[in-house]
Formats: C-alpha cells, structure tokens, sequence
C-alpha cells in the first residue's frame, strides 16, 4: 500500500528529524537511555556472576553430594543431643554399601595437629582424615608416589598425603615421598603429593597447605564424639535426585527415625544449589526486567509528549503532504516511525552504555564478575522493549497527526 | 488513467452544483458558499476573481478535495467526490490535483528535487524513475540549474516555480493556484504567469484564484464570486470591458469594503 520511496524517506526524516535536535532528542530518549543501561548493566552482572557460580558448582562436581548433621527446627536441644546427630563412622558404611546410585564417597573429619618435620614445627595445622574415594568424590589424584588404598585405611597405617604448599611450608625436600613427618606426636610416612586445585569454592581457598591420613587412624586421634561430614558422589547429575532420596532413607533406618520424626541430618546435593541459584538468578533478572519496564514507561511519557511537540510544530508540513496526496496511514506511520526510531536510538545508546558498565565490570578487581557481558537476548529484548515503548507511546500523537484537517494544518501559524 | 479518460469524453473536468459551505465559529455560522453552480471543461484556464471574503479560497479548497462541502455535489472527471472518504480523497489529490499556494509551502529542509518529488512519496509505483520525472518538471519550469537548492537558498519566483514543478509532476487533471503571485513583485508575477500559460499550452487545465486583473489577464475565462455565489462568468473579453461598466463589479467591492 505504501510504496518503498515512502518508507525510504520516512526512516531518513525520522533520523534527520532527531539530528536536527539533537539535545531535545537526547533528552527525551534519557529515560529510555537510563532504563535500558541500567537493566543491561544489572543482566551482564548477573550473567557473570551465574557463570562464575555455575562453574564453581562444576568445579565441584554437578553429581556431588554432602551430608552433615542438622538439628531439626524448633527442637529442644536435650531431645536432639549433638552425640545423638553426630555422623557416626558406620553410617557412612552403610550408604556406601547400601545405596546403589553412589558411586564414592568419603567421610571427612578434621583434627587440629601439630606439625614436625626435621627442626621445623608448625602448630594446629588441619589434617584431614578420609578414605581413598576421596580421591574420586575431589577429583583429586597424586602427582608424585601413591594415592591412599583401602588397606591403610583397614590396617590403619601410619601413613599421609600433602600437597605442594605444604612441601613448601614444612621445608620439605622437593620430591618428600618416603620422608616422615610427626602428626601430633606419631610418626607418619609420607607416601604420596596430591595435586592441588585452583578451585575455590565461594572463596573458600583450598590451595595452602593440606595434610591428609586414613580415616580409620584420625579417628583414633579425635575426641569421643567427633565432628565428621560425608562427600559422595552420585552415579550421574539426573539421578541426583533418586540419589538422595536413597541416602535419606538409609540413614532416617540406621538413625531408627519413625515415619513422623524430623530428620537429625541434611543431605544436600550440588545440583539442588545449582537449581536453586538459577531460580534466584532468574527472580534478579525478572526484577531487572520490571525496573526496565517502569522506566521506560517514563520514557515513553517523554517520547509522547515530545512527539506532541513535534506534531504541533510541523502542523503545517503535515497539512502539505496530505495535499499532496497523503494519506492518514501515511502520516501515522510517518509519526510512528518517527517515535520508534527516536526509542530505538534511545535503546541503542542505552545497551552501549550497558556494555561500557558490564566492561566496568569485568575489570573490578576481586569482584569475579570477569565473565560479566550481555547476552544476545537482553540485546534483543531491550531493542524490542523500545520500539514497543515507541509504537504505545508514539501512537496518540500520530494517530492526532494522521487526523489532522489539511486546511485547517495549512493554516496553522 | 486510461480508463478515466476513455468514458469521459464530452462530459466536463469539473461540475459543480449546489456547493455550500457553512462554518461555525462558536455561536456564529458563516456561509462561504451558498449554492455555488461551476462547470470547467478540459484544457481550460480559467481565473477566479472576488472581494476578500467572497468565497474564492473555500471554493478552491473544494476543487482540490482539500475540503468537503456542506452540501451539494462535485463531479471531478464524472466521479462524485464529495461523496469520498479521507484516503480516497487522499489518492484523488495525489492523482488529478496539483495545487500551488500563495505562500509556496516547500518543505524548508528539502532540497529543491526532494521538494519536487514530495507527491511520489504517496504515490502508487511512485519509486520508479522518480529522479527523471522530477528533474523533468523541474526543466520544465526553468530551474533544472538550482536542483540542490535548498528554499531559502531560492528567491521567491524560484520557489514558487518549485512548487509548481510539484504540483505538475504527476501530470493531475488540474492545476489550482491560491493567488500565487500573492507573494512576488510585478516582474515575477509576469514570469510566473507565462509560465502558468506555457503549462495550459501544453495541455494543462489551470485554474487561477487572483485579486489582480493583470494576472486575470492571461486567463480565458474570469468567474467572479461574489456571497459564496457566482456573480458572473465571462469569457475574458467580455469580463474587461464589463468591468468599465460602473454596474455590478466595483458596486459590490465597495460595499463589501464598507462592511468589514
Ligand atoms: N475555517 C474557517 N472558519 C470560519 N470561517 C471561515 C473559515 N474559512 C473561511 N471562512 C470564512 O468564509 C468566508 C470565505 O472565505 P475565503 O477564504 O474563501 O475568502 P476569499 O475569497 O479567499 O478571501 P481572500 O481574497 O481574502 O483570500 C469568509 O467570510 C471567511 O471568514
Ligand atoms: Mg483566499
């Protein structure tokens, strides 16, 4: 209907029409400019930040899975004592033989020891107790001499894993595999160097100096009711699910934990987190989505009002062209046009100045937001959000323009 | 186009019968047009003369279809156009007006040819070859050395030759002029009036709203209004020497001067 010189020439007026008043134009689009940075800026941010986290959780293990105990909610501590929740050294036996959809696991527990080797001692260094899975569930192995096998853990010898730092630490010669360090007085051997991992898990540094022993020996040097958790991991992420549930099971029977009764433990598996955080950062980005919504419902305020403007001061050129032949579809979308264009230069500078912000970002040191950018579709929704921003609030000005009388716009001072 | 022409044979370009036009400006009502009967045949050129206030503009507007009647009908090329919408009467303007006003109404951005080529924007197919058909019009009025021109870069008679070019490009079935050397000293209303002659001599139906009798001049036929009615209608011979009668014309003007 109309004809590709009308839409030629009406994108080149729409652009000539905001190049010909530039700040009036610029002022106008601010509200668009503002609200598109800001929601892109807040996007690219979360972008990044869901990167950073989600590689962490991969880091981990997508299949990985804790148990720790856990006081129920709301439950008088005499009738949940910490020895009766404690985990007890048994039940992480039992999962692991019970529960088919684990593939490893290991408990974990902590004694505070001190340190000797040659003259040098260091006091209260964290040794881990674990059992060889621990090597499959951290995806950790060694790098020099042996990793741990089930007969130290069975015959309880005397023997200990570390790593590079804390080679470095103890002054230990560079290949240490054979020396002895004193644990808390006991003499260990050092039988292998276990690799050391840049992971770090919500900033939780894992690359000092580390020291491990069998479970079974560590817990010969612990208190009588010592703290201990569980790391496993399932056979696949997608029976994470099924995986839990076998787990709670096994331990709600060994804990004697009728039907009714709160649970006395947690389990938690890393693809529960990575769920979760999704659906947070999925409720961020809704919220971001409203502010891009309000604000530019004030900037589509502006663009009408200032579209009114435009028509007013052009009544005349308006009455020309219908006497020329134009029709009222023509003006309208002459004006629509217009309006679009102006909301679609408003969001263009916006996502640059939202690009500017998530470069920013990326360049904040310790803020780990260097993955920060943003995506295609934030892109292409705020562009979309624009123009739809231009056709609601553009429309009553060119729908005014479009019925325009033409003598009467002829006359027009 | 074709069509149009092939039925139309002896039947006049313009009818006009009964045309009113009333206004209301707040309680008042005001008749431009009380019953006003034309008829414009094809290759015509014809002047419309008339006090201030005797209709002329409003009748003008009518032509062109820049406006509607209160009542009565219009025939432009054996169609009823007082009967049409706003688009159709949109593509009617574009089609078969060319309309030229006193005060050249370019647009003040546009180059001259931007200016020209206006119509083609609304036009059916207009996209095509529309640089030659405006570069044409323009030759045709004189300009083709001042296309780039913007209009404030152009004297008077230059922009009014521009909007002439506009109004011929899509070769309409009439030219209007609202006074259009309203604007312009005496040797550019010369130069603009040959010109207008030179566009009837080459076929061109022209009709010329004037107040002055040189312009009426080069015109066959002078209507004059008077009340929104037609006070007389000659051929330009008879016109000027009815003038020198101290009958009707000059009467009238007086009294008309004495009532505003
Ligand atoms: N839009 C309008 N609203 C109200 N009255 C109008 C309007 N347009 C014209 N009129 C009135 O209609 C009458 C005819 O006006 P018109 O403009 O046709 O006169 P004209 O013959 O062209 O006069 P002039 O020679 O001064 O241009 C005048 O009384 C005028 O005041
Ligand atoms: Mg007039």
């Amino acid at each position: 209907m109309l004809n590709p010189l009308f839409w030629l020439q009406a994108i080149t007026l729409a652009f000539s029409q905001i190049w010909a008043n530039k700040s009036r134009a610029f002022l106008t689009a601010l509200g668009i400019i503002v609200g598109v940075a800001s929601t892109t800026s807040v996007i690219a941010a979360l972008t990044g930040l869901k990167a950073k986290v989600l590689s962490e959780f991969e880091s981990v293990g997508a299949s990985k899975f804790f148990v720790f105990p856990d006081r129920p909610d709301n439950a008088p501590r005499n009738m949940y004592p910490w020895e009766k929740i404690l985990l007890k050294t048994a039940e992480a036996k039992a999962i692991r033989d019970e529960c088919t959809l684990v593939k490893a696991l290991t408990p974990i527990t902590e004694v505070g020891l001190d340190v000797e080797s040659g003259g040098k001692r260091i006091e209260g260094i964290t040794v881990s107790g674990i059992w060889p899975d621990w090597h499959l569930v951290q995806n950790r192995f060694v790098q020099e001499g042996r990793p741990f096998t089930e007969i130290d853990v069975d015959s309880e010898r005397q023997v200990c894993l570390i790593n590079a730092d804390a080679i470095t630490e103890l002054d230990l010669p560079a290949n240490p595999v054979g020396e002895a360090l004193l644990l808390g007085g006991r003499r260990f051997m050092i039988v292998g160097i276990v690799e050391t991992t840049q992971a770090r898990f919500f900033g939780m540094n894992t690359s000092s100096a580390e020291i491990f022993i069998p479970f079974s020996v560590a817990e010969k040097m612990q208190e009588r009711n010592f703290f201990m958790r569980i790391e496993g991991m399932f056979a696949s992420p997608e029976t994470a699910q099924e995986g839990e549930d076998e787990v709670r099971f096994v331990l709600r029977r060994m804990r004697g934990l009728t039907p009714g009764e709160p649970q006395t433990f947690q389990v938690a598996a890393i693809d529960r987190f990575i769920e979760q955080f999704k659906a947070l950062a999925a409720g961020i980005t809704a919220i971001a989505g409203g502010i891009v919504g309000i604000s530019l419902l004030v900037g589509g305020i502006g663009i009408m009002n200032i579209m009114l403007v435009s028509v007013s001061e052009r009544t005349r050129e308006i009455g020309l062209r219908k006497a020329v032949g134009a029709t009222p579809m023509a003006i309208l979308m002459q004006f629509l046009l217009e309006a679009v264009t102006l909301c679609l230069v408003g969001g263009f500078i916006g996502i640059a100045f939202g690009r500017l912000a998530a470069f920013g970002l990326t360049r904040i040191p310790g803020a780990q937001l260097d993955q920060a950018d943003i995506p295609f579709w934030a892109v292409a929704l705020s562009f979309a959000f624009s123009a739809l921003t231009g056709i609601v609030f553009g429309m009553f000005p060119a729908i005014k323009a479009s019925r325009l009388d033409p003598i009467e716009a002829l006359r027009h001072e | 186009m074709a069509e149009q022409n092939a039925g139309t044979g002896d039947r006049p370009l313009i009818q006009v019968v009964g045309l009113t036009k009333v206004y209301r400006v707040g309680v008042e009502t005001i008749h431009a047009l009380r019953g006003l009967d034309l008829t414009i045949g094809r290759n015509e050129m014809v002047a419309i003369m008339g006090s201030s206030g005797s209709g002329k503009s409003t009748l003008m507007n009518m032509l062109g279809c820049l406006d509607r009647p209160t009542s009565g009908a219009y025939m432009l090329n054996g169609r009823d156009v007082s009967r049409m919408g706003a688009k159709e009467l949109a593509q009617v303007r574009n089609e078969e007006i060319g309309f030229v006003f006193q005060s050249f109404e370019l647009l003040p951005r546009q180059t001259a040819l931007e200016n020209v080529e206006l119509p083609l924007i609304y036009a059916k197919g207009g996209w095509r070859g529309r640089r030659q058909r405006a570069l044409a019009a323009l030759d045709r009025v004189g300009l083709s050395k001042r296309v780039d021109h913007r209009p404030n870069q152009l004297s008077g008679g230059q922009r009014q030759r521009v909007a002439i070019a506009r109004a011929i490009l899509n070769t309409p079935s009439i030219l209007l002029a609202d006074e259009p050397t309203g604007n312009l000293d005496s040797a550019t209303t010369a130069e603009i009036l040959s010109l207008f002659r030179q566009i009837h001599s080459e076929g061109q139906t022209v009709i010329i709203v004037t107040h002055e009798d040189e312009v009426a001049a080069h015109c066959q036929r002078v209507v004059r209004l008077r009340d929104g009615r037609v006070l007389s209608d000659l051929p330009i011979g008879q016109d000027i020497a009815g003038r020198h009668l101290p009958s009707v014309h000059s009467a009238h003007a007086g009294a008309e001067r004495a009532g505003a």
